[in-house]
């Protein structure tokens, strides 16, 4: 059903911001713990490259369809 | 840079080939400077050489060959002058020459040919006598076999010929034989035997005619009557005469001889001195002689008399068949005429012969007599003076006396005293005796002349007389020959003629008859297919009408059962559209209705041959029939629920599809709000493309039954919109699809079992 990819896609997009927004607190404190003397801005740098990569996955995963490297295999 | 270079190359190639022009230039001028001169001259000089060299070879063998002179003359304008300049007139008596050869041919050719025939005539005058041949008689045979032959065929006159040279050899056997029994041999015995061999040849030769003309003339039936009575007679006579004549030749060809040998013996007995025993010897011969002359004088005139007498019986003769005038007869006439001549002529000169040694002998004898009657005188007058001497005194010469001598000398002279008398007499009447003599010699002379002249003329005339008949007889023969000829090309032309008219009138006929036949032939063939062709014509019409008619029949009974076989199949097709229609109608709420493939299936079975109903029936889609369709109901619902993500992503589309664009779309779907169902108007404008609109519209058609334009609303949404409904759209389209079909069946089903009804 196409109706029901939207929210597909928006399940995978909070799925993987979560995710990625864990791993990279994770990432931040294990950084910023290890490397970075306990600095809060790995944590923070982590955490929103993770919720960047996050928006982008989703923005990429939503706009997928109008790519054309992607849409052709989808048009066709 | 490319175009520089090739510019450069160009440049240095014209300056290079200029240069080598100008090289050039000056070395021909180079040579031409130093050779110019010489090599035109050179060029003069041998142009000159060749023109001279071929003047001089076409004269030098002009000079050779005529021919090609003449030909160069008559090409070349002035050649004739030039070449009559270098080597002089050109030879045209070549053509004169032959001209006159040419002229000359023709009469050579006719003396030639004449010249031929001559000698062909003499060939055969030649060849024809047999091996004893005399001039005198040589031609008159020939021309008597020449005569011959103008009536006979070639072979019998080479048979002629055979038995003419067998005939006269046997009588060239005969002759001598009976000759040589008369006398001795002398020339002119042997002539006499050659003139008789002639003559008996010519008589075997006219007696060879007739016998073969006899058999001839029964062949060609060109005689009214036979002339063999006549040949016989005039053959008979012939013979008769040719051997009175012979005879009477030979007599007086022994006549003569028996003369001349008395005369010489006269002469010798006169003037010998011999002794008394051969004197004696002599008077005894010369008697003998002179008894030999005059029997033979007498069988010579009993000769001639009778040779005479045969003459006149041929004579007769010939005029008696003269008179019978038989045309094969006149060559033998003729023939007969010249023998006759020549045996009269021979017998003429004979008779001369004879006449001439008579003469001379009666001169002989009378000088012999004279010369007797002295000595008769002188003994006499010895013996009256001197009675004592005897007869042979000429022995006595030596017994006389003195007076005996005296006497005698006495008697002597008075003797020659007289006889000086006598001659001084005889002198004085010399003149007087002359003349007498002279004029009777002259009498003589004339006498015998006109004798001479008589028999000559006479001869002559003869002679002219027999070559007129024999002129005439060949002339005849000739125009005969000729008159036959025309007859037989006259005869030929008729019989042409006939037959080529002939030959005309059959065409004719035939073509008429033909002509008459083709036509008749025509009128049958005509009438005979026009019947044909009439009863073919009934037949094929009855014959269509039949075959109409049962055609109708058989198509009306056609079509009965197709109306029914069309019944049929249009309530099989009807029951099995709504058995379709059933199927959709089991569509549940959210579940799609069964698969219609069986339903769809025995649609197409139940209309296999109707191509209309079985179009609709593969026109029901594929999914359709595998997994069914949705029913209104449910497609409703689903909308409903569709409806509000719409909404919230009504503002993504291609160029708008951040996230933040979906925040800001899904915020004015929260904030905007429009009529839940609004009815679309008839005609959708710019602005009633906006998708909230657009959804509103499409949930009032939807609410309102109206499948197929809602989803034509939809249809119209673009973007992620579109996208989100696009399922929707195909579940609504393959139940719209399968609905109309359905209905299109069912319509069809309806409209095909009312047309097959039939009206009771």
């Amino acid at each position: 059903m196409s109706e029901k990819e939207l929210g597909k896609k928006w399940d995978r997009c909070l799925a993987d911001g979560v995710t990625k927004l864990g791993t990279g607190l994770g990432l931040g404190i294990v950084f910023s713990v290890l490397f970075f003397k306990r600095r809060t801005w790995p944590i923070t740098l982590f955490s929103g490259a993770g919720l960047g990569m996050a928006y982008a996955n989703c923005q990429n995963d939503l706009r997928s369809h109008y790519l054309p490297h992607r849409s052709q295999k989808q048009e066709l | 840079m490319l175009r520089v270079c090739l510019r450069g190359v160009k440049a240095s190639a014209r300056k290079d080939c200029g240069r080598l022009r100008v090289i050039h230039l000056q070395q021909s001028r180079g040579y031409a400077s130093g050779g110019s001169s010489s090599g035109a001259s050179r060029v003069v000089f041998t142009g000159l050489l060749t023109v001279s060299g071929g003047i001089g070879g076409t004269v030098l063998y002009a000079n050779w060959d005529p021919k090609f002179r003449a030909a160069v003359e008559k090409n070349v304008p002035y050649s004739d002058w030039l070449l009559g300049l270098a080597l002089g007139p050109a030879p045209r008596d070549s053509g004169l020459p032959v001209r006159k050869r040419m002229e000359s041919i023709q009469p050579p050719s006719m003396m030639e040919k004449q010249k031929k025939t001559s000698k062909v005539k003499s060939g055969k005058e030649t060849a024809e006598p047999p091996a004893p041949e005399s001039s005198q008689a040589a031609p008159s045979p020939s021309m008597q076999g020449k005569m011959m032959e103008s009536i006979q065929p070639p072979s019998m006159m080479e048979k002629q010929k055979k038995t003419s040279k067998v005939k006269s050899g046997k009588e060239t056997a005969e002759p001598p034989a009976p000759e040589s029994s008369q006398a001795a041999p002398s020339p002119s015995m042997q002539e006499a035997s050659a003139e008789a061999t002639q003559i008996i040849s010519a008589i075997s030769e006219v007696q060879s005619v007739p016998a073969p003309c006899d058999s001839q003339a029964k062949g060609y039936h060109d005689v009214s009557f036979c002339p063999a009575a006549v040949s016989a007679s005039l053959e008979d006579s012939l013979a008769s005469t040719a051997q009175a004549t012979l005879q009477a030749i030979g007599a007086q060809e022994a006549a003569l001889q028996a003369i001349t040998l008395h005369t010489d013996k006269l002469k010798e007995a006169m003037e010998a001195e011999a002794p008394s025993e051969e004197k004696s010897t002599q008077w005894k011969d010369l008697e003998a002689a002179l008894a030999d002359r005059t029997t033979s004088m007498s069988d010579a005139k009993a000769a001639l008399l009778k040779a005479n007498e045969a003459l006149d019986a041929l004579k007769g003769v010939i005029d008696s068949s003269k008179g019978l005038k038989v045309p094969a007869a006149r060559p033998l006439v003729l023939a007969a005429e010249e023998n006759l001549h020549r045996m009269m002529v021979d017998l003429d000169k004979v008779v001369s012969k004879v006449q001439s040694a008579e003469s001379e002998a009666k001169i002989v004898a009378q000088y012999s007599e004279l010369v007797r009657e002295a000595k008769q005188q002188f003994q006499r007058e010895v013996s009256s003076l001197t009675p004592e001497i005897q007869a042979n005194w000429k022995g006595l010469a030596g017994k006389l006396s003195t007076d005996d001598l005296n006497a005698l000398i006495a008697h002597a002279h008075r003797r020659i005293d007289q006889l000086n008398r006598e001659l001084a007499e005889q002198r004085v009447r010399e003149k007087v005796h002359i003349q007498a003599a002279l004029e009777q010699q002259k009498l003589e002379d004339q006498r015998s002349l006109e004798n001479a002249v008589s028999s000559a003329l006479q001869h002559v005339k003869e002679e002219a007389r027999l070559e007129q008949e024999r002129k005439l007889a060949e002339l005849r023969e000739v125009i005969e020959a000729e008159m036959r000829t025309q007859l037989r090309r006259q005869a030929a032309a008729h019989t042409d003629h006939v037959r080529d008219v002939l030959k005309v009138q059959e065409q004719e006929l035939r073509a008429e008859a033909e002509q008459v036949l083709s036509s008749k032939m025509l009128e049958q063939e005509t009438r005979y297919r026009q019947l044909s062709q009439e009863q073919l014509d009934n037949f094929t019409l009855d014959m269509n009408a039949a075959y109409a008619r049962l055609k109708g029949v058989e198509e009306a009974i056609d079509s009965h059962v197709e109306a029914e076989a069309a019944a049929r199949k249009a309530h099989q097709l009807w029951l099995s559209v709504e058995a379709l229609n059933y199927a959709l109608k089991t569509a549940g709420a959210e579940s799609p209705s069964m698969p219609l493939e069986d339903a769809a299936e025995a649609v197409r079975a139940s209309c296999t041959d109707n191509d209309f109903a079985s179009a609709l029936a593969s026109a029901l889609p594929e999914e359709s029939l595998k997994r069914g369709v949705y029913s209104e109901a449910s497609l409703r619902a689903r909308f409903n629920a569709l409806r509000s993500l719409a909404r919230r992503v009504a503002l993504i589309d291609e160029s708008h599809n951040t996230l933040y664009q979906y925040f800001l779309s899904y915020l004015q779907a929260a904030l905007l709000f429009e009529k839940q169902q609004e009815a679309p108007p008839t005609q959708l404008r710019s602005e009633d493309l906006d998708p909230f609109k657009l959804l509103s519209y499409a949930s009032y058609c939807l609410e309102h039954g109206d499948l197929e334009l809602a989803a034509k609303l939809v249809n119209q949404l673009r973007g992620e919109a579109r996208r989100v409904v696009e399922d929707w759209l195909t579940e609504a389209r393959l139940t719209l699809e399968t609905r109309q079909a359905a209905s299109l069946l069912a319509a069809y089903a309806n409209a095909a079992g009312l047309g097959s009804t039939q009206v009771p």
